[in-house]
């Protein structure tokens, strides 16, 4: 009966290891990626024949749409696999990622209204796209709410992962919203078939991209060493009760 | 080897689950194509005529060489086309910085008689996917036949 107890407790261990040396790294790799393309974006990528200057918050909200995406469908594998496998880790990372994931859909969503005062003329409307987007940064807060809501901390992790599993189908809705039917947000500039952004602003772009990226996994890992740490004292504290009591 | 029963049974409960899930996404997106339309395209108008009045969003492309300012210049009139059909417009007001001819238009509002033009209250404008420097649109703009038209940006504010 020891066995899978201790596999289970090696794993956060070797992890916490793993994430002690890799956050530094990830930190100050991610702050120079982002530093160096959203500098290049700014100051030296060309303005947009159409739009100008104002062009230039493509760098941050395009990003910031990808990894608010794809950080939901990790949140959702971890929450799979923290259903079926019950592996520990799996757990935490739903809870590592909910609010690194809503932060992101809500930089998308801010610099999303921002860009379209100027250029569409609103600074909202409800079409496909940005209701859809809307609705991704809602799952996450849901997921957020619901690991919280139940007293027994596992049974609201279960709830939150399957809200969380449920959500993945706003993914392709959210991709595809832009071609089944019509919105006012433009459709995909970068396809399988090639980017319609010009090379000079396609660089600064992934850079930027790359930054977000490594931030998004350092904030992570920093969430799960909080996680396993919070984990450590409830035990330890629930081991000094019983002794004392 | 009695630990991975459960175990089989959640991962193939999850994967209904997610099967359904795909399922019902699919048949709603569908189900949602005409109502989840943002605007209605010239073309559209065709098939399902909407009453003098009724007010909904119409959207396609501004027509190149129809914008137009009327006389007491306040008033702005130019074509919205979707390559397949035309519907001629008139709008007072702010005009966004993006109204160019050849670019996207969405215009809330309604028909105010029956084959008249369709009167807009309210104008966005749409822009396409392409992102490029100033010079590389003039260079594109110089081949003969390019759609691309950024000179013609008579309908912007008055």
């Amino acid at each position: 009966m020891a066995a899978p107890d201790l596999h289970a407790f090696a794993n956060p261990l070797r992890f916490q290891r793993l994430a002690v040396a890799l956050t530094p790294w990830l930190l100050v790799l991610g702050i120079g990626f982002l530093a160096v393309g959203i500098g290049i974006g700014l100051f030296v990528a060309p303005p947009d024949y159409l739009q100008g200057e104002v062009v230039r918050i493509l760098y941050i909200h395009v990003p910031a749409a990808w990894f608010a995406l794809g950080g939901y469908l990790g949140m959702a594998l971890a929450a799979l696999a923290a259903l079926v496998w019950k592996h520990p880790l799996a757990a935490l990372s739903v809870r590592a990622i909910a609010p690194v994931g809503a932060m992101f859909a809500a930089i998308c969503l801010i610099t999303g209204s921002i860009w379209g005062r100027p250029t569409w003329g609103t600074w909202w409307v409800w079409d496909g796209r940005l209701t859809s987007m809307l609705v991704l940064f809602l799952l996450y807060l849901g997921v957020m709410a619901l690991i919280h809501l139940h007293d027994d901390k596992a049974k609201g992790l279960k709830m939150a992962g399957l809200l969380a599993i449920v959500g993945t189908v706003n993914l392709p809705i959210i991709k595809y919203s832009v071609e089944w039917w019509n919105t006012l947000h433009q459709p995909a500039s970068i396809r399988v078939s090639g980017s319609s952004i010009h090379p000079d602003m396609l660089t600064p772009l992934m850079l930027s991209a790359v930054g977000f990226l490594l931030l998004f996994a350092g904030l992570v890992f920093i969430r799960m060493r909080t996680l396993i740490a919070e984990q450590r004292v409830e035990v330890r504290a629930l081991r000094r009760a019983a002794r004392t009591g | 080897m009695a630990t991975p029963k459960p175990k089989q049974q959640r991962l193939m409960l999850a994967g209904f689950a997610v099967v359904a899930l795909a399922v019902a996404g699919v048949i709603a997106a569908f189900a949602l194509q005409d109502t989840a339309a943002y605007f209605k395209a010239p073309s559209d108008l065709a098939e399902g005529p909407p009453q003098p009045g009724e007010t909904f969003r119409l959207g396609g492309l501004v027509k190149a060489g129809s914008v137009a300012r009327s006389g007491d210049g306040l008033t702005l009139t130019f074509v919205v086309t979707d390559m397949a059909a035309d519907t001629p417009v008139s709008y007072r007001g702010l005009v966004p910085d993006l109204f160019r001819e050849g670019q996207g238009v969405i215009a809330t509002g309604s028909f105010a008689s029956s084959g008249g033009p369709f009167v807009a209250r309210e104008l966005l404008a749409k822009h396409d996917e392409k992102y490029m420097p100033p010079e590389v649109a003039r260079a594109l703009e110089k081949q003969p036949g390019h759609p691309m038209n950024t000179s013609a940006a008579s309908g912007r504010g008055a």
